[in-house]
């Protein structure tokens, strides 16, 4: 296995890409986090906002570069034909796949601390001064606050989670167009009808399984009571669409032909 | 010395105008089965996800009917809609002193005061108005009005809380006169003279000099008419809405009250006395004791609620009246596949090297690119246009089947909705390919497009963004493009809240979908460039 990890690790380092593209993951993190803050504000009518949540909004597009590096580590190898000489060299195809996740998982939590640790920083700057003050209930954003802290290491492991979910779907579908379309659909597809569907129960179903809304339960921190999930719960369903993607995934690799 | 002349094929030159190039993309396009069965998907996804929100929405206006009205009423039996004379929703119920007017005449009257009542501070639905301030849309005035039955055509002067005098006839026409508020130190004329289909609308600051505002036409209108003197004060739109989409800042039924002196007629009057009462009858008014005409030494006294204008889907998240645009929600994916399929019609030439027999067949690069664009252009028109036309004819179908109301457009609004949609796809399309060119990587142009048109349109429309951000999203990124999606327009004379969230884009259906077209035409000058300098 450690021969595997080796190998994949050589492989995922040495790309050109990967490097800038987690950090662009980080940066467009932060930067629509902070923007999202610049623009709100909190004034003499009441706060309309959660400060946790929508500090981390950036996570929202940051994801989506996070599904690029995940969909590029497996469907890179497919376009090259660079698979079939991986997979001679290394027979057991759930190894690779295994050994992928891992790395991909990794770096992506690496890249998310750092994005959203910057996040919660432009927050704590930003927010209040646009409002979000002692003076209307808003202690400063801080990760020693047990309900931040929550919303912050779950945003991490969300976007780990998003990365898995990429790498299974990219694994199943191989080509990395139909992969990355297929992935952006899918997060997006429940929060977007949810939204029009009128009746209630359907509306509810919907947020719970979409692996995006689901998921980011975990960055609420008011009104928990109104959600339809808990967030701990939330980033679970996240979590199943993670594995089930990467059960698919390895099926496909296990079975058929490269 | 003989002169050698130089091999010449006999075959003839085989013709190189753009229609050969053109028949050559939509042949690489059709023989690959992937994008064919792309294009059949994003068809099939848009008009099913119509299909699914339609089925979804049926039995909620069931439940809500069972559960929110003791009546009795059956599932879809709920208020029908009135529609004007143009084919729109509207609003017609509001306090009206009428007599019938037979023939030509003429109305004129002097208003004094026009004050409101607004909602109690604690906002209780259907609480009753209490609280002296300012409805900027309440009414007084004249009207002449073809028949009492709900939706039937107008034309009317009258004094505003905030907007001055205005002249507004059929719901949806609209004309300011004499600016400023109503008091008894600047008290408003108004006149409105009948000859034939013809009506027209004066003010006056003094009762001596008077202007026109406006000459309306009204079609059919029949030789006795009903006119007189109305009130009429909306309800108050909420000023924003929070995370959880629940309304925020005041919203609720408000009552005006106009006080008119100086009553002149011309014309024949067959009836002696006034009638008066609202148009619709409306008992939750009446209950609540708001609704009444005085007449005290010349001074005349109408109070009311309710209004004469157009109407907006109810803005309330949850409560809201389904509009057309609902069943167009699955146009996102469509696009996604559209976008995919796009990429894939330029970076699969980059990847199997059959760009350089397509260079070397045509030298021409930037004709290639407009051969390229046109073809899956158009094909994106196609399955753009076919996916909205599903959604919203199978969508309405299933919605009525089931008893459900879908808030009624114009079929006008409804064509450019389903046809704006093939466009909106089509160009999102070419925008693709120009950015598949200039990325020559499938990933990174399905992920540039998908961020730059979804993911602005979902922080705007679907996630509650500060209300500013999601304006200028949705003004400047090529997400603008959904305004052609826009079912109910914006009524500069109906104060509701327009925001993306309920529906309301900041531009107009085809600016927006100018601003993408701009986005997608600097796109293919990038590209053009581009192809022409970097080898291939």
């Amino acid at each position: 296995m450690s021969q595997t990890l080796h190998a994949e690790w050589t492989k995922l380092r040495t790309l050109p890409g990967t490097g800038w593209l987690l950090l662009a993951a980080a940066a467009l993190t932060i930067a629509v986090s902070a923007a999202v803050d610049a623009a709100s504000t909190c004034g003499p009518a009441g706060c309309v906002a959660d400060p946790a949540k929508l500090s981390l909004t950036g996570v929202q597009v940051g994801q989506a570069v996070v599904a690029i590096i995940a969909v590029l580590a497996i469907s890179g190898e497919y376009s090259t034909g660079m698979i079939r000489v991986t997979l001679t060299a290394m027979p057991r195809r759930w190894s690779v796949l295994g050994a992928k996740a891992t790395l991909v998982g990794g770096l992506v939590l690496a890249a998310g601390t750092l994005a959203v640790l910057g996040s919660v920083l432009a927050g704590r700057l930003i927010l209040p001064g646009r409002g979000f003050s002692l003076a209307h209930g808003y202690p400063p954003l801080s990760l020693g606050d047990g309900p931040v802290l929550r919303a912050a290491c779950g945003s991490v492991l969300y976007l780990a989670l998003i990365a898995l979910l990429a790498l299974g779907l990219g694994t199943a579908v191989r080509d990395s167009a139909v992969a990355i379309g297929l992935v952006l659909g899918l997060l997006y597809l429940f929060p977007i009808v949810a939204s029009v569907v009128g009746n209630q129960h359907w509306q509810r179903h919907l947020e719970q399984i979409g692996p995006m809304n689901a998921g980011l339960y975990v960055q609420a921190t008011e009104a928990l009571n109104t959600l339809p999930l808990t967030p701990w719960q939330g980033l679970g369903v996240t979590a199943a669409w993670a594995c089930g993607a990467l059960l698919i995934g390895g099926l496909v690799l296990r079975l058929k032909d490269a | 010395m003989t002169a050698i002349t130089p091999y010449r094929s006999t075959t003839q030159d085989a013709r190189d105008g753009f229609g050969q190039l053109l028949h050559a993309e939509w042949t690489k396009f059709r023989t690959v089965r992937g994008w064919v069965v792309g294009m059949i998907v994003a068809v099939l996804i848009t008009a099913g996800i119509g299909i699914f929100v339609a089925a979804g929405g049926a039995s909620q206006s069931c439940q809500s009917v069972g559960e929110g009205s003791a009546s009795g009423a059956g599932c879809g039996s709920g208020p029908a809609l009135t529609l004007g004379p143009g084919g729109e929703p509207v609003t017609d119920n509001f306090y009206f002193v009428r007599q019938p007017l037979a023939g030509n005449g003429s109305i004129t009257v002097r208003v004094t005061s026009l004050t409101s009542l607004l909602p109690p501070a604690g906002q209780v639905f259907g609480a009753t108005p209490d609280r002296p301030g300012l409805v900027p849309w309440s009414k007084a005035g004249i009207i002449i009005k073809s028949s009492l039955s709900p939706g039937s055509a107008y034309a009317a002067m009258m004094a505003t809380g905030g907007n001055g005098v205005r002249m507004q006839w059929n719901y949806t026409g609209d004309a300011p006169g004499l600016p400023g508020a109503v008091s008894a130190a600047s008290p408003r004329w108004l006149r409105l003279t009948r000859d034939g289909d013809t009506i027209t609308g004066y003010d006056s600051a003094n009762g001596t000099s008077w202007s026109v505002i406006g000459v309306v036409r009204l079609a059919g209108l029949p030789s006795t008419v009903q006119a007189g003197l109305f009130t009429a004060s909306p309800i108050l739109a909420p000023k924003a809405v929070n995370v959880a989409g629940v309304s925020q800042g005041g919203g609720g039924s408000t009552a005006s009250s106009a006080v008119f002196d100086h009553l002149s007629r011309t014309g024949a009057w067959p009836a002696r006395t006034w009638a008066d009462g609202y148009t619709e009858g409306d008992q939750a008014a009446e209950a609540q004791g708001i609704g009444e005409y005085r007449q005290a030494a010349g001074r005349i006294t109408v109070t009311g609620q309710g209004d004469i204008a157009p109407a907006l889907p109810q803005g309330e998240p949850g409560l809201s009246e389904v509009t057309v645009a609902a069943y167009l929600i699955g146009t996102f994916v469509g696009l996604i596949a559209v976008a995919v399929v796009a990429t894939m019609f330029m970076t699969a030439e980059y990847r199997r090297g059959l760009i350089r027999t397509t260079l070397a067949a045509s030298p021409r690069r930037g004709r290639v690119l407009a051969a390229k664009a046109l073809v899956v252009g158009a094909a994106a028109f196609a399955a753009g246009t076919l996916g909205a036309l599903g959604a919203v004819l199978l969508g309405t179908g299933l919605a009525h089947s089931r008893g459900a109301q879908v808030f009624p457009e114009p079929w006008p609004t409804e064509l450019r909705m389903i046809v704006g949609t093939g466009a909106l796809v089509a160009v999102v399309a070419v925008l693709t390919l120009a950015v598949a060119v200039i990325v020559r990587r499938s990933v990174a142009a399905v992920t540039i497009v998908f961020t730059a048109i979804v993911v602005p349109y979902f922080l705007s429309a679907i996630l509650i963004l500060p209300a500013g951000l999601a304006d200028l999203l949705l003004r400047i990124t090529p997400a603008a493009a959904f305004a052609v999606q826009q079912a109910t327009p914006q009524y500069p004379q109906v104060q509701a809240y327009y925001a993306p969230v309920s529906g309301f884009y900041p531009l107009a259906p085809w600016a927006g979908l100018a601003v993408l077209c701009g986005w997608t035409l600097a796109a293919l000058g990038g590209a053009v460039y581009l192809l022409r300098r970097r080898d291939a």
